[in-house]
């Protein structure tokens, strides 16, 4: 193969560090995010003397993240076409509601109770409604012309009033057996056997997407980073799953539950107890698909590449020949989808549906796309920043409740970091200028 | 000069379009031949943008018709016109700036790969080879346009209009904002396309630049047609008192918008 003279690389800044960041093709960005994530999780580790970083907490904590994680997926690409969501809190809420009521007092009726088809048609619907919800959303913004920050605080009011209409305001439980392992819990845990095999499958998914990446580049004659980067990349990335399959893997049932699955199962109790793992949690592998789904959709796909141009220049996309407005509609009904996979995910880790699920829910899923790096002003933002910036707010959160940090001062601090967040990214774009 | 007795690649007639009761083109008709350069001439708000505008499907005029050769064409969306062959430069340059080079090239008519994703890889390679063509210079295919100075975005915006074969190329001031060098690029390339057989409506207010360039000149003021003449049969000054004072003189063939 005979490379083209392009290869010679653009012009580097003199300091040895960025050249090494450069060549591994590392975005500084997440870079500094995953330090200020470190930051918070070691400091929190050393204040509360060591309760921090245990498998447990950090169990709890990717439970935890899990909902405003999938749909700040959602946001990044709304804020990204320099539009706004304010209604997500609104619509978990509705759907969690209708979730609940399906479950609880419709399919039993003609399924029986704790039929093994009540948890995917109660999952079918929430996605159906919440889908229908943001397609509706998206055509009064794209199709009418209302500008988001009002359809969306609009909805917010509507389907927060809806929710309460469904029961008049009745909570509704318990949920269905099944349905439970959305929200994590014991029913949610896979185990250590599966966890390893989803681990072994992603690692191996890295090294043949990094292989295949190289290989198309080589044939096209294109520069291809060293050998060595790419291995770099590929041991830091299979570390990463590894790392995280062993922390789920070490954190058992409790006792008692661990005893009522072993008799279920027909093992013998021996005398000391049983270590059974709780392995990676249900919710926590649906955030990390829809993740990878997301990204794909927005780096793959020409829906993703369109949703870029709009947030870059709405003209230009035009002029090109971009349906932008099915585009937009798209996009919010993707959001209000995803908010459905929240809401059951949100309600069956309560165990139940209430007309406040949700509370200011769009906030934090607003602050996530924001702390990780998705700007206002749109055409920037991605994905994996996005979910990071959900683990830092929710990491914030849980290490303050582990110090006992009364709850007014839990907002603030997180309030607080949310603004710093923001200028920090503005200081760092201006100097990359 | 272009052989008169072909049928025309594009003719717009009786063309008119009014923005909120002000008739931003009024009844202007105006053809062009291939391998024929046409420069639309006008003060700013003549109504030279938006007349193209309405070729390149961004506006729908009012009134009037749009023929390809010779054929009624329905032009009411950009894609529209790029089906017809008729691709434009907009003054603008109309890039996204947060998408690179190969991105906004294939903007809206992306490659795509077996499988229905996008295959960066092929158009990357097809930008390299066409941005080699234009500006063998250019390095920085990573990086989204913004970071590109104006010469190279410049370039980028005519790679999209020449990628897909055009017939048609509508270059919208395009030297305004590039230096002498660079002009002289987009000068040749003028001439290089037309060589090979395409029309190009070039939109200027720099008579210098279309009196070098162009085989016809239209004048446009007020929204309507001054006239059209070869700028072999007019001076420059003659021009110049159609631009300002509306006069047609007698080598030009006068419009409505004749005084």
């Amino acid at each position: 193969m005979t490379a083209p003279a392009t290869t010679t690389a653009p012009p580097q800044s003199s300091s040895s560090e960025g050249s090494l960041l450069s060549k591994l093709e590392i975005d500084v960005r997440m870079l500094g995010m995953l330090g200020a994530l470190a930051v918070i999780w070691i400091g929190f580790d050393i204040l509360s003397g060591g309760l921090f970083l245990t498998p447990r907490n950090l169990w709890n904590l990717s439970v935890q993240t899990a909902s405003i994680a999938v749909m700040s997926t959602g946001m990044v690409l709304i804020i990204v076409t320099r539009n706004i969501d304010l209604s997500v809190g609104a619509i978990l809420g509705l759907v969690g509601m209708i979730v609940g009521v399906v479950q609880v007092q419709w399919l039993p009726g003609w399924l029986g109770f704790e039929h093994w088809l009540t948890a995917p048609i109660a999952v079918l619907i929430a996605i159906a409604v919440g889908g229908a919800i943001g397609l509706f959303q998206g055509w009064l913004i794209a199709y009418l012309g209302i500008p988001s920050f009002i359809v969306t605080l609009g909805g917010l009011l509507v389907w927060r009033g809806a929710a309460w209409w469904v029961t008049a305001g009745q909570t509704i439980a318990p949920m269905d057996t099944r349905f439970k392992a959305f929200g994590g819990g014991v029913e949610g845990a896979l185990g250590a056997n599966a966890t390893w095999v989803i681990a072994a499958i992603a690692c191996g998914l890295i090294v043949v997407a990094l292989g295949f990446a190289r290989r198309r580049r080589i044939r096209f004659g294109f520069p291809v980073r060293p050998g060595w980067a790419d291995a770099v990349i590929a041991v830091l990335a299979c570390g990463a799953v590894l790392g995280a399959a062993v922390i789920a893997n070490s954190y058992p049932l409790p006792a008692g539950t661990a005893r009522r699955w072993a008799e279920a199962n027909g093992i013998a109790w021996p005398e000391g107890g049983l270590i059974i793992p709780h392995g990676v949690a249900l919710p926590v592998l649906i955030a990390v698909v829809v993740g990878l789904f997301m990204t794909f959709l927005a780096k793959r796909r020409r829906f993703g590449r369109y949703v870029f141009a709009i947030g870059g220049n709405p003209e230009a996309a035009e002029l090109s020949g971009i349906n932008t407005r099915w585009t937009l509609m798209k996009v919010f009904g993707l959001m209000g989808l995803l908010c459905g996979i929240s809401a059951c995910i949100s309600t069956a880790r309560l165990n139940a549906a209430t007309n406040a699920a949700g509370t200011l829910d769009e906030l934090y899923v607003i602050a996530s796309a924001v702390i990780g790096g998705t700007s206002l002003a749109g055409g920037i933002g991605t994905i994996a920043g996005a979910m990071l910036g959900a683990l830092v707010m929710q990491s914030l959160q849980s290490g303050m409740v582990l110090l006992g940090v009364d709850t007014p001062l839990q907002n603030i601090v997180v309030g607080a970091v949310l603004v710093l967040a923001v200028w920090v990214d503005s200081l760092y774009r201006r100097r990359i200028k | 000069m272009p052989n008169t007795d072909t049928a025309p690649l594009v003719e717009m007639r009786n063309i008119s379009i009014a923005f909120g009761g002000i008739k931003a083109v009024d009844g202007v008709s105006v053809d062009l031949r291939p391998g024929e350069v046409v420069g639309l001439l006008g003060h700013n708000g003549a109504g030279k943008s938006t007349l193209i505008k309405i070729l390149s499907g961004a506006y729908r005029p009012d009134a009037g018709e749009i023929y390809v050769n010779g054929q009624h064409a329905d032009i009411g969306s950009p894609r529209d016109a790029k089906r017809y062959g008729i691709e434009t430069i907009y003054q603008t340059l109309a890039l996204a700036d947060n998408i690179d080079a190969a991105g906004n090239i294939f903007l809206g008519r992306e490659v795509l790969t077996p499988y229905g994703t996008l295959d960066d890889a092929t158009m990357e390679a097809e930008t390299r080879k066409v941005m080699s063509r234009l500006n063998p210079h250019f390095r920085r295919f990573k990086e989204p346009v913004k970071a590109l100075s104006g010469g190279q975005r410049q370039s980028v915006a005519i790679a999209r209009a020449i990628y897909f074969n055009a017939r048609v190329l509508i270059m919208d001031e395009p030297t305004a904002a590039l230096g002498p060098a660079e002009t002289q690029q987009v000068a040749d390339l003028v001439l290089q396309l037309k060589k090979e057989g395409i029309g190009i409506f070039l939109i200027s207010h720099d008579i210098h630049d279309v009196f070098g360039l162009a085989d016809r000149v239209s004048v446009m003021k007020n929204g309507k047609l001054v006239g059209t003449a070869s700028v072999s049969d007019v001076t420059q000054d003659e021009v110049l008192g159609m631009i300002i004072l509306g006069k047609c003189p007698a080598g030009a063939t006068p419009g409505p918008g004749a005084s």
